[in-house]
């Protein structure tokens, strides 16, 4: 119940960090989606610490939309991806690439 | 009509100035015999316009001059005739003289000048009376100021008096009177008159005058001479051209330039500022560059008439520079305004003017030692010869020299130099001319001789002998050069005619030109053979031909100079006139005379009458122009505008008779040689080698330029080629297309298609704007 | 340290744990099962910063919706070995600086968040409720939550055309993106 709110909001820079690291460092669509996933969360921490910082609910609405077009991006995202798989059978990230270089 | 032809004066110089601009823009559909006719009759209207100018001129003259007489005769009468004017200088431009302000050049305010205290200053009042008024000096403002207090309602036009002994007027304007209290200063530098300042009512003020430069022309006897010789002469050329340039398809160019350059010669001669006449003078260079590399299909033509502008832009460098002290030291271009004033130079301007306007004229007119481009000159056509080499344009120097003439009086060291240039010139000349096998070059070398005689008389201060002889030399050299062209013409007809390849050094010489191909020419072309006969006779100076007449008259003002310094110039210009009737003499004879030594001498024909015509009225005038009638009303004439030269000492008959004797001396001389065989001129050569070969190499002048002028500037020139602006300038604009385009590929490797390359630079991105947000 | 703040450490090294292991799990569904507890782990940590309906709807949204999404998706298609090396030179050097630097400037800047005038005070009971929420959302942001309506109709629309296309293009070429 008390831990220093810069405490959280560094917790959430390194959640960040870490999903932005997924999405560079894997192949694997689905993974790369899940480490955004990962990323929108660590923001999601922040507007609520801040929310809590502050004594406004701001924050908190704000995570509620995030939240809300999170799900609605992930639908499309993995709708998405299962459309590159009946396409090429297979999904690496690096193969979606229809310019050469 | 017109009542008086002499406002048509600029139109003698539109009129050839009209016809470049027709050739030009119609000349092709025009053909080539239509447009060298209509050059020559648009030349031939200038030269009647011309006559008839210099007719009403002269009845002018005779109107003032009877005029003059009366007054003088009036106020002075006992003092007539022989009067002091023996002693002291004639002042300058006591003739008539026209001058006709075409526009206003450029006009600027300069500053003023001062005046030494108690300097009696007449002013001219409103009322017209003239009264002295007294000059007091302020103490540290160096203005003038007069006391006016005598008349404190109008503002006074001053007539201003200045010089050392009240000789000179200038007029001032006057400003309405500035109120009281107010002061005007400024600083002041002769010879202008000065600036007056307003001090409690006493005082009147006046305003500066300004700097200004009309675009004017100017007649009087000096230019009236040139006016007609160069019209005259160069009307006679022209109708010579369209016979001499009859086959060649790149005629219409030809006598385009031909009239751009009869109507700069005009604008050089009718100036009446220095900077008019610098126009004039660089134009003509052009002209002469253009017209002697004309042929420029051939390298070495256009090499020539390069070498011609280029040394001929020494001279004009050290005329330029003497322009701009003109203007410091005199404040004005007008020879009105200079000449008269000439004594107000100070010391070093005084010397170093004329210093300059000689080097300048030195390399118009192709002196030592700027004479190297006129034999080159050569390549041109022969006409152009005739016309620019040896009838005006390199007259333009002794031209410029009897024009300024009081100007080099103020410096007698100056004089001598001209004079020792010209007979150093005319010496080393008539040297190398005596070792030529063209008969070109002989003619070239032959007016850079004669050229140094009249810079000789002009040294000697006897202008008028120097325009006489320069009036001759174009009547004499024109016919000269004019004839060797038909004589090239003949040859080369012959050698058609034969079928004969042209033999002899065709690289050095070409045959029609070599003398030693030529020989017997004067029976096949009777017309062109016996007007250089008179040429070449009036060349030697014999007489009664008008060589003979112009020759004797600097001989004998030379000699009467007297001195060791004039006597031994005397006796290098003796020498040198029996060296010129040596080298006129081997060229007669050689080409004339004898057996024809080749198959184009052989089948040689006279030339068409349009080109024989101007021969023979040349002739005439070759030879009658020295007759004491026709001298005399020359010399009548310009004594209006130059300074006579009185001659003491030996009387002229002996010096005629001096002289006489070196010219057939001369000629006997010739004769024995290259006509009765009796002396064999290979023995000759063989006993001075050395001598032989300096000579005929132009005393290796060409050589010695060549290599320290020359050589080193073209390799100062490659290596900024190469070095400088190929490698350097060009690299450093290079290697920028380079490094863009290595900038361009390195960038193009980022674009892979990649997602995670993108999401890559987004993280880089990110981390940049992120750490200089965090930084404020 | 209070016994409170021991816990919510934990949790939140745990969520930390949990991500690590979501980016560097070799099979996709191992990623999943990670990813499904720092979603429960958030949701204890809202609960901590006093937002607990944010963190019910964590749990209902993120790890109820949109992990069982991925779920099916890996189940379908995510049987093959995600590998873990890297073709693409110089990427993981780079990702790997990029992202220290940019973890240390945010941290760091992070840690001198100035103390607000939460952090000493307690929120109000009800604070961060439904309620509360409630009454806020209805109130000042009803047209965003309209517009949220409106966003997820839109993905619907988008997730049905997309299939619909995959069932088309499917029979005619072998793939719409190259390699």
């Amino acid at each position: 119940m008390s831990m220093p709110i810069d405490h959280v909001m560094a917790l959430s820079a390194v959640l960040f960090i870490i999903g932005a690291a997924g999405v560079l460092l894997r192949r694997n669509t689905i993974v790369v989606l899940m480490s955004v996933e990962l990323m929108l969360n660590a923001v999601n921490i922040t507007l609520v610490a801040a929310s809590r910082l502050h004594l406004t609910l701001d924050g908190q609405l704000f995570v509620f939309f995030a939240l809300t077009v999170a799900a609605a991006e992930v639908a499309v995202g993995l709708a998405l991806v299962v459309a590159i798989f009946h396409a090429l059978g297979r999904s690496d990230v690096d193969d979606i690439s229809a310019m050469h270089g | 009509m017109p009542q008086s032809l002499l406002p048509l004066l600029p139109l003698v110089i539109g009129l050839p100035l009209a016809g470049v601009v027709v050739l030009v823009l119609v000349g092709g559909w025009l053909g080539g015999r239509a447009s060298a006719w209509l050059a020559t009759a648009l030349v031939g209207a200038a030269f009647l316009l011309a006559a008839g100018i210099g007719r009403e001129f002269m009845a002018l003259e005779e109107v003032v001059a009877a005029r003059a007489a009366a007054a003088e005769a009036a106020v002075h009468p006992a003092e007539e005739a022989a009067s002091a004017s023996a002693d002291a200088p004639a002042p300058y431009d006591q003739g008539p003289r026209v001058i006709l302000r075409l526009w206003r050049w450029m006009s600027v305010r300069l500053p003023l000048s001062a005046l030494p205290a108690g300097t009696l200053v007449p002013v001219t009042v409103a009322t017209g009376d003239i009264q002295p008024y007294e000059v007091i000096t302020a103490d540290n403002a160096s203005v003038i100021m007069v006391d006016a207090s005598a008349d404190p309602a109008v503002a006074a036009d001053l007539a201003f008096v200045w010089d050392r002994d009240a000789l000179l007027a200038a007029r001032l304007e006057s400003l309405n009177a500035i109120p009281a209290g107010s002061a005007i200063t400024s600083r002041l530098a002769p010879p202008f008159p000065a600036m007056m300042q307003a001090e409690e009512g006493a005082f009147r003020p006046v305003r500066a005058p300004s700097f200004t430069v009309d675009a004017a022309l100017r007649l009087d006897a000096l230019s009236l001479v040139m006016l007609l010789v160069v019209t005259g002469v160069g009307l006679l050329i022209h109708l010579y051209s369209i016979g001499y340039m009859a086959h060649d398809p790149d005629r219409r160019r030809y006598f385009a330039y031909l009239n751009l350059f009869v109507a700069s010669m005009l604008v050089l001669v009718l100036g009446d500022n220095f900077l008019v006449l610098f126009v004039g003078w660089e134009l003509v260079g052009a002209c002469s560059y253009l017209l002697i590399g004309f042929w420029h299909a051939d390298p070495a033509n256009a090499a020539a008439g390069k070498k011609a502008f280029v040394v001929n832009r020494v001279g004009d460098l050290a005329f330029l520079v003497a322009l701009m002290l003109i203007w410091t030291t005199y404040g004005s271009l007008a020879f009105g305004d200079v000449l008269p004033n000439a004594a107000l130079a100070g010391g070093a301007a005084a010397v170093a003017i004329p210093a300059l306007l000689l080097v300048g004229a030195t390399g118009k007119s192709a002196q030592l030692p700027l004479h190297v481009w006129l034999p080159d000159a050569m390549a041109g056509p022969t006409p152009v010869s005739a016309l620019i080499h040896a009838a005006t344009m390199v007259t333009a120097g002794i031209y410029l020299i009897a024009r300024v003439h009081p100007l080099f009086e103020q410096a007698p060291a100056v004089m001598a130099a001209v004079a020792i240039v010209g007979a150093a010139t005319a010496l080393m000349a008539a040297l190398i001319a005596l070792t030529q096998v063209d008969i070109k070059r002989v003619l070239a070398y032959s007016t850079i001789s004669q050229l140094g005689y009249m810079f000789l008389a002009m040294g000697a201060g006897a202008y008028a002998a120097g325009i006489f002889h320069l009036v001759t030399h174009a009547f004499f050299k024109a016919l000269l050069f004019l004839g060797a062209g038909s004589l090239m013409h003949a040859m080369e007809h012959g050698f058609q005619h034969a079928h004969a390849p042209a033999g002899g050094d065709a690289a050095a010489v070409p045959a029609a030109q070599d003398m030693r191909q030529m020989g017997g020419l004067l029976q096949r072309a009777p017309i062109t053979g016996w007007t250089f006969v008179v040429g070449g006779l009036a060349l030697a100076g014999l007489f009664p031909l008008s060589g003979f007449f112009s020759k004797d008259a600097i001989l004998h003002h030379v000699l009467a100079k007297g001195g060791a310094f004039w006597t031994a110039l005397f006796a290098i210009a003796l020498f040198t006139a029996f060296l010129t009737a040596c080298y006129a003499g081997r060229q007669l004879l050689l080409v004339l005379w004898g057996a024809p030594r080749s198959a184009g001498a052989e089948h040689a024909a006279e030339s068409p009458a349009i080109m024989t015509v101007p021969l023979v009225l040349l002739a005439l005038l070759a030879a009658t122009a020295g007759l004491p009638a026709i001298a005399g009303l020359l010399d009548t004439a310009l004594a209006t505008v130059l300074t006579p030269h009185h001659v003491e000492g030996p009387s002229a008959l002996l010096v005629a008779v001096i002289a006489s004797a070196a010219t057939l001396a001369g000629l006997g001389l010739a004769f024995a040689i290259y006509a009765a065989g009796r002396i064999d001129p290979a023995r000759i050569a063989a006993a001075m080698p050395e001598g032989q070969r300096w000579a005929a190499a132009g005393f290796h002048v060409d050589a010695l330029y060549g290599a320290l002028f020359v050589r080193p500037f073209v390799r100062a020139s490659s290596w900024l080629w190469r070095t400088a602006d190929d490698r350097a300038i060009d690299g450093a604009v290079n290697a920028f297309g380079r490094g863009a385009v290595a900038l361009g590929q390195a960038s193009r490797r980022w674009q892979t298609g990649q997602v995670r390359r993108y999401a890559l630079s987004m993280l880089v991105g990110a981390a940049a704007v992120v750490t200089i947000l965090a930084l404020r | 340290m209070s016994g409170g703040a021991l816990v919510v450490y934990a949790v939140a090294a745990l969520a930390v744990v949990s991500a690590l292991g979501v980016i560097s799990a070799r099979q996709p569904i191992h990623a999943a099962l990670w990813m499904v507890a720092n979603f429960g782990l958030t949701a204890i940590l809202y609960l901590a910063l006093h937002a607990p309906f944010i963190a019910a709807a964590q749990l209902i949204v993120y790890a109820g919706a949109i992990m069982v999404l991925f779920v099916f998706v890996v189940m379908l298609f995510g049987r093959q070995e995600a590998a873990l090396d890297e073709p693409l030179g110089g990427q993981r050097p780079l990702a790997l600086a990029g992202l220290a630097a940019l973890g240390f400037v945010l941290v760091r800047a992070v840690l001198q968040t100035p103390q607000g005038a939460g952090s000493a005070a307690e929120p109000d009971p009800g604070f961060g409720s439904a309620g509360a929420i409630g009454a806020v959302l209805f109130k000042d942001w009803v047209l965003p939550f309209e517009l949220m309506g409106l966003l997820l109709l839109a993905a619907v629309v988008g997730v049905v055309v997309i299939a619909h296309y995959r069932q088309d293009a499917g029979a005619a070429d072998g793939g719409s993106t190259g390699t």
